[in-house]
């Protein structure tokens, strides 16, 4: 049960440092099963380059369960592959067949550069969520959690937008390289809540200045960060966000 | 064998916690600012304790090894945390959880711990809330609460089946706070190698830069681990790939004991094993278990489909044995009832090491409700399944889904095939009531420590131990020890000690390179896994542990002249990180053994064969084993045991009945 019948090509993108050109080079993995995953066939395959004393590719991952958002592979043209809705981590060999050829990427965009082979560097995101994704509260000043109510629609709604993990495929997909999925993601759920009211328009600049800052490109309403993104994250929030954004300047404006 | 002193406070269980937070010295402003901590860990117990001790203002340098804090471990926890809030209004009381955890943990943690730790319970969920962490409401817009195993109240607060996500997701936005004010300074991508010692006190640590492979020493008034659990000691397990003992392996070198390390939990509903290429396990929520029934055919090899086995014919074998908890039995005990049925023959799937869980009844169950709710007072079979399955739909979707990904069959309409898996573990780290190691200044929280679970952990406590550890107790505890340190000065980093700490480092590191071995980490990683998961898991015997202890010493010899870490150490190199983690689970697999066969009793999720009852239940013996088994590091392969005993002054120790 553990090898199956699967014979695959692999064009995977080799690139030892940032400063490195990079090419992509072809491989033969063989005895692939249905039931692996992805990144169980490219354990597979470092396994077999160790043994023959090559340099194993280097890709990112953790929880292999679809929720850390470290994994992170270009697969045919699309961030985390053909099924839609799941990380790369989650996605099996049964959704392709004996002898495919799948050409596997990196993140491409200028705000991630590349670390090596197919790992990218995602600090950009950390920074935006350190400009104001969060709620100013410290440790020990809370109130009782049920003493603020809050409809369970909003909560969910909250919620929803919360889901996101953080993982840049919404940037990878974008011809923009935009990070205004993920952005709006953050800026949703808190604004979609009562706690988060007292810095909405704060927020929403700070993080939309940095997010400019780390060089993601402009939003043009393409639409492809939502068909990608593993998580559904909806493209309303982008909405929300502009309109925040919007507002806040007029308040600012009004105030300045 | 000497005695080691746990700094429990005097006077009355229920007080001494409120005291001691009233009397402990206080580090004024200006001191604090020059005062550095640092913590290891951006989990929900180190992120929570890095942000907390920030806000409090001292000067904070918090490491992880992955690209971002937000994806530690904790990320992935899904069913719940608890709290004695009582907002069920069903008899939940601090007292009843500390109870509960003392009696789950199958009376081998320390009470002042446990009952802290209820305390405070409550206020992680307030904290959370005024995060803006997304916990579910009920439509009265109030928190909403769940069933978790080992209790009779429902006292766990959930966010869909993504808790830990939402969890730390608010505890990362802390600290993203504060590393955007200075106040922290962040390394990610960095892996803790060793603790700097100064005078007997902990004073810094070695890092790796996982880019560049440089190491970099990092000078702290005191060190905080909160570096999680050792799972992966067994390859396959529940835990993230990344999970691993180093940080808490090299303390224990440097004189921290590790405690209780046989004590693991083996989780009863996880996805079965499906192949030699399995690189991890993946957990179906103990929340599940308030929904879904378990059971296997009562005919032996019984090979038909699920659906075609008459109600009759199936045995709800948790029900059946424990009618007064039922299929929210404790973990330890639900997992080993599933192995007694697969070791009987009565097991289900291809490899017949799995049982149903099975949500029809349920699902059947919430259609009646809300077809009802809509005004149809008798609706037919079909409706009801419709309307349940948008209910089960809404409650467990994601796990639903996770479940369809990765076996290729749809859960909703046959039962899921579980069997138990290595989850969690209760050992680590033996710390005082201030939660300090037995070195000085050198501070452990989270799944890392050993304190709170004693033998057995009940569903939705981890979450709640790394938040109070990080959020409500280290940031106070840790002033008693700092506002004695406020006249030193920060050490420069060439002081002999640093030097000596990174050259040990750096030796570790040169020696896996060089080996040039012919066999790939993971081979060795494997070959522990199947010695520990075969002889140190589920059920142990004298036997087995002992040809374990010299499968081991073996395994290690063979790892060290013949493991193969292609590249250097002056690169990305994850190979040569997971090699060091390798080496470390090594040698730590050898102490649960020592430790497993020493423990000559059984107790939560430590079943020896040799100790139980005439009905099958783990057998303890309070009057031998009623203590810590906290172990320190002698050097090559030695190990002295000290013991902590444990009082039970508040609780009556009894024979845990879940009958
Ligand atoms: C699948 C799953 C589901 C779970 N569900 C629940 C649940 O519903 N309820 C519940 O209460 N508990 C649950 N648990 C348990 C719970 O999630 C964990 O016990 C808890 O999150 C551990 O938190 P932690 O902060 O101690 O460690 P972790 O979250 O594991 O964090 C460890 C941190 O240490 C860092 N680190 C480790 N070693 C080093 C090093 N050498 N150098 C630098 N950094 C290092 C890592 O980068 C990481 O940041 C679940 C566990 C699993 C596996
Ligand atoms: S919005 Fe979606 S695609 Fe973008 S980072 Fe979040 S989860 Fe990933
Ligand atoms: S490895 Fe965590 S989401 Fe894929």
């Amino acid at each position: 049960m553990s090898t199956g019948n699967m014979n695959l090509t692999l064009k995977v993108w080799r690139q030892k440092s940032t400063k490195d050109k990079g090419q992509m080079v072809d491989y033969k993995v063989s005895e692939i099963s249905p039931d692996m995953s992805f990144l169980e066939m490219f354990d597979v395959l470092n396994e077999d380059l160790i043994t023959k004393g090559d340099d194993p590719i280097v890709f990112d991952h953790d929880c292999r369960e679809g929720i850390c958002g470290m994994c992170s592979m270009f697969i045919n043209g699309r961030p985390h592959g053909p099924k839609d809705a799941v990380t790369t981590c989650q996605l099996h060999m049964r959704s392709f067949k004996d002898g495919d050829t799948i050409v596997v990427e990196p993140w491409r965009a200028k705000a991630f550069p590349v670390i090596k082979d197919l790992t990218v560097d995602r600090s950009a995101f950390d920074r935006v969520i350190a400009a104001g994704g969060f709620i100013s509260v410290n440790t020990g000043n809370a109130q009782d959690a049920n003493a603020l109510p809050i409809p369970k629609a909003q909560a969910d709604a909250a919620f929803e937008a919360a889901a996101c993990i953080g993982c840049g495929a919404c940037v990878a997909t974008c011809k923009n390289a935009s990070a205004m999925l993920f952005v709006s993601a953050k800026i949703s759920q808190l604004a979609l809540l009562p706690q988060g009211q007292p810095e909405r328009y704060k927020r929403v600049q700070n993080m939309v200045a940095q997010m400019d800052a780390e060089g993601f490109g402009n939003c043009t309403n393409t639409g492809a960060c939502e068909a990608e993104c593993p998580k559904g994250i909806s493209l309303e929030n982008i909405a929300r966000m502009n309109r925040d954004f919007y507002a806040a300047k007029f308040i600012s404006e009004e105030e300045g | 064998m000497s005695a080691i002193n746990s700094n429990i406070p005097e006077g009355e269980l229920t007080t001494k916690w409120t005291k001691y937070k009233s009397s402990v010295p206080l580090v004024n402003p200006s001191n604090k600012r020059s005062l550095e901590v640092i913590v290891v860990g951006s989990g929900l117990a180190g992120a929570s304790a890095a942000a907390t001790l920030a806000e409090m203002g001292y000067k904070v340098k918090c490491f992880c090894f992955q690209d971002s804090p937000r994806r530690a471990h904790s990320i992935a926890a899904q069913g719940g945390i608890n709290a004695a809030k009582n907002y069920q209004n069903d008899g939940d009381s601090t007292y009843r959880l500390f109870y509960d955890t003392i009696k789950g943990g199958d009376y081998r943690a320390r009470e002042a711990n446990v009952h802290r730790l209820a305390e405070v319970s409550a206020n992680i969920i307030d904290q959370c809330v005024a995060q803006g962490v997304p916990l579910a409401r009920e439509y009265g817009g109030l928190l909403d609460n769940r069933s978790f195993g080992g209790t009779q109240v429902q006292r766990t607060f959930y966010a869909a089946g993504q808790t830990g996500q939402q969890l730390l997701l608010g505890a990362y936005s802390a600290l993203e706070r504060q590393i955007g004010m200075g106040k922290v300074e962040m390394f990610t991508r960095h892996e803790m190698l060793e603790v700097v010692k100064i005078d007997g006190k902990a004073r810094g640590i070695i890092a790796r830069n996982l880019i560049t492979g440089e190491l970099e020493r990092h000078f702290g008034h005191a060190v905080v681990l909160g570096t999680g659990g050792y799972g992966n000691v067994f390859y396959l397990s529940t835990n993230a790939m990344g999970s691993n003992v180093t940080a808490a392996w090299k303390a224990n070198k440097q004189g921290a004991f590790f405690a209780n390390p046989c004590y693991t939990q083996i989780h009863p509903t996880c996805i079965p094993v499906s192949g030699d290429h399995q690189s991890k396990l993946t957990l179906m929520s103990e929340s599940l278990r308030n929904d879904g029934r378990i059971w296997v055919p009562k005919n032996k090899d019984d090979n038909r489909k699920a659906s075609e086995i008459p109600e009759d014919e199936r045995d709800y074998y948790l029900e059946r044995r424990y009618p007064a908890f039922g299929n929210l039995v404790p973990r330890d005990v639900a997992s080993r009832a599933a192995k007694e049925r697969c070791d009987a023959g009565y097991g289900v799937g291809t490899s017949k090491l799995a049982v149903y869980l099975d949500f029809k009844a349920n699902t059947e169950r919430y259609g009646k409700i809300e077809a009802s709710k809509a005004g149809n007072h008798n609706p037919d079979k079909e409706t009801c399944m419709r309307l349940g399955l948008a209910v089960i739909k809404e409650k467990y979707g994601n796990l639903f889904d996770m479940y369809a990904q990765i076996t290729g069959e749809n859960p909703y309409e046959t039962p899921m095939r579980i069997y138990p898996a290595v989850h969690y573990t209760m050992g680590g780290l033996w710390v005082d009531y201030n939660l300090m190691t037995t070195v000085p200044g050198l501070y452990c929280t989270g799944e890392a420590n050993f304190s709170d679970h004693g033998a057995n952990r009940l569903g939705a406590s981890a979450l709640m131990q790394g938040l109070a550890d990080g959020y409500f107790v280290l940031p106070y505890t840790i002033g008693a020890y700092l506002s004695k340190e406020i006249s030193v000065k920060a050490i420069p980093t060439d002081h002999p000690a640093f030097v000596e700490a990174e050259a040990k480092a750096k030796g570790i590191l040169d020696t896996l390179i060089n080996i040039k071995g012919t066999k790939s980490v993971d081979h060795f990683h494997k070959k522990l896994g199947l010695i520990m998961w075969d002889k140190c898991g589920m059920a142990r015997n004298a036997e087995g542990l002992k040809s374990a202890i010299a499968e081991i010493q073996q395994l290690k010899r063979d790892f060290w002249s013949d493991v193969r870490v292609p590249g250097t150490a002056d690169e990305y190199n994850p190979e040569l990180e997971k090699a060091g983690r390798v080496a470390d689970f090594i040698e730590l697999g050898e102490l649960m053994c020592i430790d497993a066969l020493n423990r000559n009793e059984s107790c939560g999720g430590h079943f020896r064969e040799e100790y139980q009852t005439e009905e099958g239940e783990a057998l303890r013996d309070d009057e031998n084993y009623a203590y810590v088994a906290a172990w320190e590091n002698k050097g090559d392969g030695n190990f002295e045991l000290h013991k902590e005993e444990l009082k039970f002054e508040n609780i009556k120790i009894a024979q845990r009945s879940y009958k």
